[in-house]
């Protein structure tokens, strides 16, 4: 758990019993015991087929007469007609049952699955900057198929095989319920093994879980940075890390392991010690417990009949235990509060262009490491922004509170005279747009990705977008023009065309306050000033807030903000900032003197 | 993950039970001594079944018929009890020994495919990376890796059991030949039964399989993306999107589940009928003062046992299934070959010159038409010590030329010259002491500061902190609680795009490389900064540098500047030389119309 810890910083904290993960589940995910009840039906009746067969011996040696050697062929015959027809019924009756099971699981797993996915996303920008992707995708792939693996092989199981135990012991009290008794006194144990064997193996199966996670996050990131690798020659170095977690994984499964092999022959070696017992007990109070000897047979065979659950019980709790650990894990993530909780309805902003203003904004990323100490500031509606500042200086992470991305820990950011977190979120996602540095793009065709900018885009609207950007003579250029593909990523496309897509995708949504977040550092001067021009016809009718690089921006905007080190330092048209003297006109004076 | 992935899924089904025991033998052989202890501890468990068999024919006849019939407790009583349990741990014993050591072979197993897989992602070039997306190669390691050991586990069983049907069957003759009769017409029928089951639900396995890598590959480019999900307001489109491919798997799923289940029937009610058919027949073995109940009881416990075989028989076929088709997604990858490193030549010290000999080329991806050239008859040569600027408009090639002469294009390594060695002749070591290449997107490794700068890890702590001050980082970096030991990345501290380039900086110049190629290295770097850290890089290093700069500043401190456009090189000179040029000219001062207003 050490490790899965530092990975989901927000997990709770206790690790939850099983008893406790199947109650969340199936809050989670009610559909997946609905119609349980009858599935159970069915499993006794199955169960009831299975514990027909020594019955049906017993009659056949004592009523058959097969002891005695006076054997009565009708009688047999009659008995196995009855005992074929009665087990070709319960095992159309069972394939019914599992049908029903498997849709029914199958339907609620897809459910959970997606669940999750929408609760990653769902997370505000806190919470993504702090979890691996690899884990994340774990979370909603491996983890929910190995739920389904047990749904394919154990679940069935599960609903069967209590049944037939429950059913055994009633057969036998029915020949003898002294026998009964003594039968369970000595398959007692197994219970008591089997609880400590499984919490051994929750254990294990956890740790192999949280070894699996590991794993595809050090593969991915092997893949993703597979250029740097390969330009740095630092393929050893990587293979290492690889192998390291690649043995973790290897130690981890194979401890699972150690407890799964155990735990499977349990059932066998307890059941055949039962055996003996009630053998010895039969034989020797068989006048007092009224026994005949077809009686004891088939209850030898009866108890037989528990070999097998409970072997595949271990089997099964094999299988669950890894469903359990990943089920668990799903449910941490849904568990996981969304901090940034949009409301139900929420206020409707208005449409053009809106004022911003923020009172007292504090912000970590949840490490305690302060990136915006008590901003406070007011901007008009229709105005052009600056926020210029270092590196590091927290005007990426003001822009992203601006759309909320993230909620400030202290403090408010109102939107048009609104309290940004009681806005409606689809009127926040219409009037406050936000173009982000790494322009990332689906892997799909340039329009489909410009069709993203706004719910049900228009082609006119997408081609109104690429005309206000100038773009038409870039699009004509493409091999597919707006079809082409961009690639895994966008990586078709150059860093700057990636940008391009990005700003035909944020033209289309029409947004009143748009906020350009570094975006134009990649793009050639030339592919520069056409989007410059773009935006500026685009700006028009709304509030413009650009983290900028180029102090050119700043020079052509009517507000400039300064952040240094989190704080908002200077605030100002550019003259009356120059002329102050102050941070602003010694950056202003660097990069003119160039 | 596109529609290729699953169609090659589709397409390789098929995967006959021959295919998959090739298979198999291949993935076993290495690790052979695990699984024959498996097999050793699967022939003890049959050895034990068959007499526990005999021992309860045995106790119904001489203990519990005899005691009945004689009114006084038979001796045997004890003993029986006894061997009973002792037969039971030897059986245990046995199972234990083959779970434990089929576990170890099938976690031995996939670790060598995991390890052959890291090797092939590290080894392979990057025009061999590039044909695969990232979500197959992830899968690859995870859920095809375990799918492929998946018929590992009931393997050693299977080798077991035919000790099993020897046995059992030596047995049966012995009491009976009749009876044995029914078992020899029986278990065919259920092989057959199992060969016809397989073939019915190879398809759809492999359609479930595949649904599962096109599930992970959405996850994985939705929460890649996650920052764009959310400032788009896409969200409810990617979980539809998503949804779809879930609702997909949940079909293809199901649909193996209720073939499963019919097959279920044949599994669970063989042995029951088996018991029937012993018992109406041994009613008339009895009559005819042939067979004891006892013989019953033993054929009836070792039919079950012989439906062990089968049963397990049953699943090793079926789990091959998968098993092969998993191979099948893996072989391309685990068994692709890489060309060998050559052994390097000799380079010359300080600053390296590059020379560009008529090179073009094309990205090999079946989205750009062919013939698309990137580069166009490039050719270039760049002093020792000199710094050329790259310049041209977006998608004139500047970051392909960057990739060409920093060696990860592979497919032009021929036409490259570096310190008048060609790049194809250098080892993969070589390059990278010779060559710091610093991409446009700065890569960090999920590891402390120190770490990625020093990726070799043989540099002095002056030296790395060198490296970070003049890549204007080392400040920063002294900030941080644990300084140069700080973890970053998805599980450390957030670092900003400009910090991540800079530490990316840091970690090309503590290399002291001949020749440094910065593509738009800077980008997320304030202008200010940007301007002080090439003035302290020109002053501390004396290698060559090529340098992709979109800042007027910047191409100012060139010594010359070649302008790219579609491709070509348009021309070569210093950057007063070029301006005569008006296409240049109207690239480069577009700065300065946009700083006029």
């Amino acid at each position: 758990m050490a490790e899965s810890q530092t990975v989901d910083p927000q997990a709770p904290q206790q690790t939850s019993s099983s008893l406790d993960v199947l109650r969340r589940g199936i809050r989670t995910t009610p559909g997946l015991v609905r119609g349980l009840a009858a599935t159970a039906l069915i499993g006794v009746a199955v169960a009831a087929g299975q514990i027909a067969v020594p019955i049906i011996l017993q009659l056949a040696l004592d009523r058959g007469g097969l002891t005695t050697g006076e054997v009565d062929i009708d009688e047999v015959t009659r008995l196995v007609i009855i005992g074929v027809v009665l087990v070709a019924l319960t095992q159309v009756l069972s394939v019914i049952a599992r049908r029903q099971l498997i849709s029914r699981a199958e339907a609620a797993l897809r459910e959970l699955r997606v669940k999750a996915f929408d609760h990653v996303h769902r997370q505000s920008l806190a919470v993504h900057n702090e979890q691996a992707t690899g884990v994340m995708i774990s979370r909603v792939t491996s983890d929910v198929d190995a739920l389904s693996r047990f749904v394919e092989w154990g679940l069935f199981a599960w609903v069967v095989e209590p049944v037939v135990v429950v059913g055994v012991f009633v057969a036998i009290g029915f020949y003898s319920w002294q026998l009964a008794l003594v039968g369970l006194l000595s398959f007692a144990p197994v219970y008591f093994v089997l609880r400590w064997v499984r919490s051994r193996m929750a254990e294990a199966h956890d740790e192999r879980r949280s070894a699996i996670g590991d794993l595809l996050g050090t593969f991915n990131e092997a893949l993703t940075g597979a250029e740097v690798v390969r330009a740095y020659d630092a393929q050893d170095r990587t293979l290492a890390r690889l192998e390291r977690a690649s043995s973790r994984r290897y130690e981890t499964g194979l401890r699972a392991n150690l407890y799964m092999s155990g735990v499977f022959v349990v059932g066998d070696l307890i059941g055949t010690v039962m055996m003996a017992i009630v053998l010895i007990v039969g034989i020797t109070q068989r006048e007092a417990f009224d026994l005949s000897a077809g009686a004891l047979v088939a209850i030898m065979l009866l108890i037989t009949l528990l070999f097998s659950p409970i072997a595949e019980l271990g089997e099964s709790i094999n299988n669950a235990q890894e469903a359990i650990a990943g089920w668990r894990k799903v449910l941490d993530l849904l568990d996981e509060p969304i901090d940034n909780l949009d409301p139900t309805e929420g206020t409707v902003l208005p449409s053009g262009p809106l004022s911003i203003e923020a009172s007292g904004v504090n912000f970590d990323y949840g490490d305690g490491i302060p990136i915006l100490r008590d901003v406070s500031v007011a901007l008009d509606s229709g105005s052009r922004i600056a926020i210029v500042g270092e590196t590091g200086s927290g005007k990426s992470t003001f822009g992203r509170l601006l759309c909320r991305l993230a909620d400030p820990i202290d403090g408010q950011v109102l939107i048009g005279g609104v309290a940004l977190d009681s806005v409606n979120v689809d009127a926040r996602q219409s009037a406050i747009r936000m173009v982000p540095q790494d322009g990332f793009l689906f892997d799909a065709s340039i329009r489909k990705n410009i069709a993203n900018g706004r719910a049900g885009a228009t082609q006119a609207e997408i081609e109104n977008a690429i005309s206000l950007l100038g773009l038409e003579a870039w699009v004509e250029g493409l091999p597919q023009g707006l079809d082409t593909p961009v690639g895994e990523r966008g990586s078709s496309l150059s860093v700057g065309e990636r940008q391009l897509v990005s700003f035909a995708r944020a033209a289309v949504a029409d947004p009143g306050v748009l906020i350009l977040d570094e975006a134009t550092s990649s793009v050639d001067p030339q592919t520069d000033l056409q989007l410059t021009r773009a935006l500026d016809r685009l700006a028009e009718g709304r509030t413009i807030v650009s983290i900028a690089h180029r102090l050119s921006t700043a020079e052509a905007a009517d507000v400039v903000l300064v952040f240094a080190a989190g704080e908002l330092v200077e605030h100002g048209p550019h003259d009356e900032l120059v002329a102050a003297g102050g941070t602003y006109a010694e950056m202003f004076a660097t990069w003119t003197g160039q | 993950m596109g529609e290729g992935d699953s169609a090659v899924a589709i397409d390789d089904t098929r995967a006959t039970a021959r295919a998959g025991f090739r298979l198999v033998y291949n993935l076993v052989r290495p690790h052979w001594i695990p699984f024959a202890v498996s097999v050793f501890g699967a022939g003890v468990f049959a050895a034990g079944t068959v007499a526990s068999a005999s021992i309860l024919g045995w106790v119904t006849d001489r203990v519990i018929i005899d005691t009945f019939d004689e009114s006084a407790v038979a001796a045997g009583v004890g003993t029986a009890g006894l061997a009973i349990v002792l037969l039971a741990i030897i059986r245990a014993i046995g199972v234990v020994v083959r779970r434990y050591y089929a576990g170890m072979t099938s976690e031995l197993v996939e670790r060598t495919v995991r390890d052959d897989l890291a090797e092939q992602y590290l080894s392979q070039p990057m025009s061999w990376l590039r044909r695969f997306s990232t979500g197959r190669l992830i899968a690859h390691v995870d859920s095809d890796t375990h799918t492929l050991v998946h018929s590992l586990h009931p393997l050693p069983f299977s080798f077991g059991v035919l000790f099993l049907a020897i046995f059992s069957g030596t047995r049966l003759y012995m009491i009976d030949p009749q009876i044995a009769l029914i078992a020899l017409i029986l278990f065919p029928t259920m092989t057959l039964i199992n060969s016809i089951y397989s073939k019915i639900v190879e398809k759809p396995l492999a359609k479930s399989q595949a649904q599962v890598a096109t599930v992970a590959g959405i996850a994985h480019e939705s929460f890649e993306g996650a920052l764009i999900v959310k400032t788009l307001g896409r969200r409810e489109a990617e979980v539809a999107r998503f949804d779809e491919a879930a609702d997909q798997l949940r079909a293809y799923r199901q649909n193996v589940g209720f073939i499963q289940a019919w097959m279920g029937i044949f599994r669970d009610s063989i042995t029951q009928f088996a018991v029937f058919a012993v018992l109406l027949m041994g009613a008339y073995r009895i009559q005819a003062g042939e067979m004891s109940p006892g013989n019953i009881v033993e054929v009836a416990a070792l039919f079950g046992a012989l439906t062990i075989p089968m049963l397990v028989f049953g699943f090793l076929l079926e789990s091959l299934i998968p098993s092969v088709v998993a191979w099948n997604r893996l072989r391309p990858v685990v068994e692709a070959t890489y060309p060998a490193q050559p052994s390097g030549v000799a380079l010359p010290d300080g600053a390296l010159g590059v020379v560009i000999d008529a090179l073009s080329f094309a990205w090999p991806s079946v989205d750009t038409a062919p013939g698309e050239l990137v580069l166009d008859d490039i050719s270039l040569v760049v002093e020792p010590g000199e710094m050329l600027a790259v310049v041209g408009s977006t998608g004139s090639g500047k970051s392909t030329l960057c990739a060409a002469i920093g060696g990860v294009l592979d497919d032009v390594d021929d036409q490259v010259y570096v310190g008048g060695a060609r790049l194809s002749d250098l080892s993969p070591d070589q390059r990278a002491k010779a060559i710091a290449y610093v991409f446009q997107e700065a890569f960090l490794f999920a590891e402390s500061i120190r770490a990625n700068i020093d990726l070799d890890n043989d540099r002095s702590h002056e030296e790395v902190s060198m490296a970070a001050k003049i890549a204007t980082i080392d400040e920063w970096i002294n900030s941080l609680a644990d300084g140069y030991d700080t973890v970053v990345g998805e599980r450390g501290v957030t670092v900003s795009g400009g910090q991540r380039q800079r530490i990316a900086l840091a970690r090309a110049l503590v290399r002291d490389a001949g020749l440094i190629i910065l593509d738009d290295a800077t980008s997320a770097v304030d202008t200010v900064v940007e301007q002080q850290l090439l003035s302290h890089l020109r002053g501390a290093s004396e290698a060559t540098m090529i340098i992709v700069a979109n800042r007027l500043a910047t191409i100012e401190l060139a010594d010359r500047v070649v302008h790219l456009v579609d491709g070509r090189i348009a021309r070569v000179g210093t950057h007063s030389e070029l301006l005569e040029d008006p296409d240049y000219r109207n690239l480069v001062m577009a700065y300065a119309e946009v700083a006029d207003g």
